[in-house]
């Protein structure tokens, strides 16, 4: 086992650790904090396979957007301190077989398929450039490279039908929702992101900004 | 434009690797305490110079000239008093402050500071590490960074902290797009995406014929990709979080934003996370747009040896300074701008103008590299420029005055008592440019 070996098999243990106290962690906010953790160690897995331009890609867009965005979601709605009670899902159960299912099935595949397929990490050295890859999705994987492509713009512009209610016709009349009551405490947990997509109102930041204060006072 | 022999002096991803330990070693020590000098000096520069602009004095007791000012404040930030706050979140907490300073100062690693030289007999490229993809390395660590600020705004339990640290991440996450978009035209002149070699291939601009001569492209891509160069520093602005973008920490509406609750080293970091990230941002400025640590062209045309030995290390310096005034200099000029004044530019502007750059430059490289004649496509480019900037300003014209009565409407009622205790008007009426019944006043005086 060369040092490499050793250094994957812990970033291993590292991304599949953090990814179990993702879904069982009691508090919101550590949960995408150690969702980070387990996309950094991932990230830290390309690093040692050679594949430094998928590894910093895996920083930038997963550990620097995606999470990212995740956190600010549960700011604007709600960020408790301290233990949620309420995070366990009913579902728990079915979630667990189906999960453990899936990961049988890809660990079945891989060991199975790879299990003497043995690259030393030395040959491939400056393998993992944006040449490389460039070059083999532009070339080999250009078809669903396409493909995701479109699949992405689609769910796009779902987001933006789905936000504004002033296209399509289905939004309610301005003048129903235009006096919106600044009472305090505020509308039950829960209800502000419905609250914020659905507001006719001309979004400013400040919108932003009296919901978190709200959330706020709430909390205190 | 510049001279042939100092190739040799270039440092390229062949150059690294090669380095005994205590080299490597050395070469981090001395990044970070340049860094560490640079902040010292700049909050002291910052201070004099605005002082200057303002016709003040500025801090001028401590020291000739007052440059010790910045490490006495040092000293006595460290040695206050380190308030945590109750019910706070202590791990995240403390982690914040770290978060927030250590990516800054790992994205100099990639960083060139000088050519090759002779260190103890060894030959080493004056740049800490490199790699194919050195450049996303400061993408990753600014996108790291942020983390700093949500989590210091979310741990510390005030609503102050909390919409600091919202303000931020939008903000940093929307420029950073576009950041990274304005490196793409780069990547495809320099055909890499490795730092030394992006300042190697600026050392000359490339051939092409007109008419029978040979001449030259500008060598710097600030000159042959300026778009790119104007985008990355309102970039570089909105990402560093200073006036007219320092919105996270806007004094007026949010006491100090993320760090509010913030006192003694932890605050320091912070401090010292935002000067690092201003030099960090003006050296990737000064590597991908400036030509790096290559002697500025009037010099190399009657000083042949200027990009040899330890020169390099001085033109870096200065260019660096050039930024670093640049920022303090627009802190003194520039008032804020609002928040959506802010993510109408990062969003509505710099992302569709960097796309369509993008497009053009692509365009013309694959013309050029199969050897068509771009003249014709640059002359039509420039006309649907043109023609754009027409439309857009007739549309702002004619959706400007449309836009006025909607705007008076929406100037909702607040109730300044609500829940029984007094509430901030977060909606303020300037920001929709209209007075309601209770703070005309200050509209108007804030509007003029």
């Amino acid at each position: 086992m060369t040092a490499a070996d050793l250094v994957i098999v812990l970033l291993g243990v590292v991304a599949v650790g953090a990814g179990v106290l993702v879904v069982a962690t009691r508090q919101l906010v550590h949960a995408a904090l150690w969702l980070v953790v387990s996309f950094g160690a991932l990230a830290g897995s390309y690093l040692v396979l050679t594949a430094e331009f998928v590894a910093w890609v895996q920083v930038l867009i997963y550990v620097g957007a995606v999470v990212v965005l995740l956190l600010f979601g549960i700011m604007l709605t709600r960020a408790p301190i301290g233990r949620s009670e309420d995070l366990d899902s009913g579902n728990r159960i079915v979630a667990l077989v189906v999960a453990v299912a899936t990961a049988g099935v890809l660990v079945t595949t891989l060991v199975r398929g790879f299990r003497s397929a043995y690259v030393p990490i030395k040959d491939r050295v400056g393998s993992g450039s944006s040449h490389t890859l460039g070059g083999s999705l532009f070339q080999t994987w250009v078809l669903p490279f396409e493909a995701l492509s479109v699949l992405l713009l689609a769910a796009l512009i779902g987001a933006i039908v789905l936000s504004r209610t002033d296209i399509g016709g289905a939004g309610p009349e301005p003048e129903e929702e235009e006096p919106e009551p600044r009472r305090r405490p505020a509308a039950p947990r829960g209800t502000v992101a419905r609250r914020l997509g659905t507001a006719r109102r001309r979004a400013t930041p400040d919108d932003e900004d009296t919901i978190v204060l709200s959330r706020v006072d709430e909390e205190i | 434009m510049s001279e042939t022999h100092v190739l040799a002096e270039g440092a390229t991803l062949n150059s690294f690797g090669h380095d005994p330990w205590w080299i490597i070693g050395l070469k981090a020590l001395v990044v970070f305490v340049f860094l560490l000098l640079t902040v010292l000096i700049t909050v002291w520069a910052e201070r004099r110079i605005i002082g200057r602009m303002q016709l003040r004095p500025g801090p001028n007791r401590a020291g000739p000239f007052g440059i010790l000012q910045a490490l006495f404040d040092g000293i006595k930030g460290a040695l206050k008093e380190d308030i945590v706050p109750r019910g706070v979140d202590k791990v995240v907490f403390f982690l914040a402050p770290i978060l927030a300073a250590a990516p800054a100062m790992v994205s100099f690693s990639v960083i060139p500071w000088g050519g090759v030289v002779s260190i103890g007999g060894h030959k080493t490229p004056l740049q800490l590490a490199d790699l194919p993809v050195a450049v996303l390395l400061p993408l990753a660590m600014a996108s790291i960074g942020v983390y700093g600020f949500v989590l210091a705004g979310w741990s510390s339990m005030s609503p102050y902290a909390l919409l600091g640290g919202l303000r931020s991440s939008a903000q940093v996450i929307s420029y950073e797009i576009a950041m990274g978009l304005s490196f793409v035209a780069v990547f495809l002149f320099s055909g890499t995406l490795s730092t030394s070699e992006i300042v190697a291939a600026q050392a000359h601009g490339t051939a092409f014929k007109v008419a029978g001569m040979t001449l030259h492209t500008p060598s710097w891509y600030a000159v042959l990709l300026l778009p790119s160069f104007i985008i990355y520093i309102f970039t570089m602005m909105g990402e560093s979080g200073r006036i007219p973008f320092d919105l996270p920490e806007g004094e007026g509406e949010l006491v100090a934003g993320y760090h509010t609750e913030y006192s003694s080293l932890k605050f320091m970091m912070f401090y010292l996370a935002e000067y690092v990230n201003m030099t960090t941002l003006s050296a990737l400025c000064t590597t991908l747009f400036l030509g790096g640590y290559r002697a500025p062209w009037p010099i190399t045309w009657f000083w042949s040896g200027a990009n040899s030995g330890w020169w390099p290390v001085l033109w870096f310096l200065i260019k660096i300074w050039m930024f670093t005034f640049f920022f303090i200099w627009l802190r003194a000029a520039l008032p804020r701008v609002r928040y959506d004044q802010l993510m109408k530019l990062g969003w509505k502007v710099l992302i569709p103008v960097s796309l369509g750059w993008i497009l053009f430059v692509s365009v013309v490289r694959a013309l050029r590299n199969e050897h068509h004649d771009v003249g014709p496509i640059m002359i039509v480019a420039a006309i649907i420029v043109v023609l754009l900037l027409i439309a857009s300003f007739l549309w702002e014209r004619v959706s400007a005055s449309e836009a006025q009565p909607e705007e008076a409407e929406a100037a909702a009622e607040q109730d300044p008592m609500a829940g029984g205790f007094p509430v901030p008007p977060l909606d303020a009426p300037h920001y929709h440019g209209v007075g309601n019944g209770r703070a005309p006043n200050s509209a108007e005086a804030t509007r003029a």
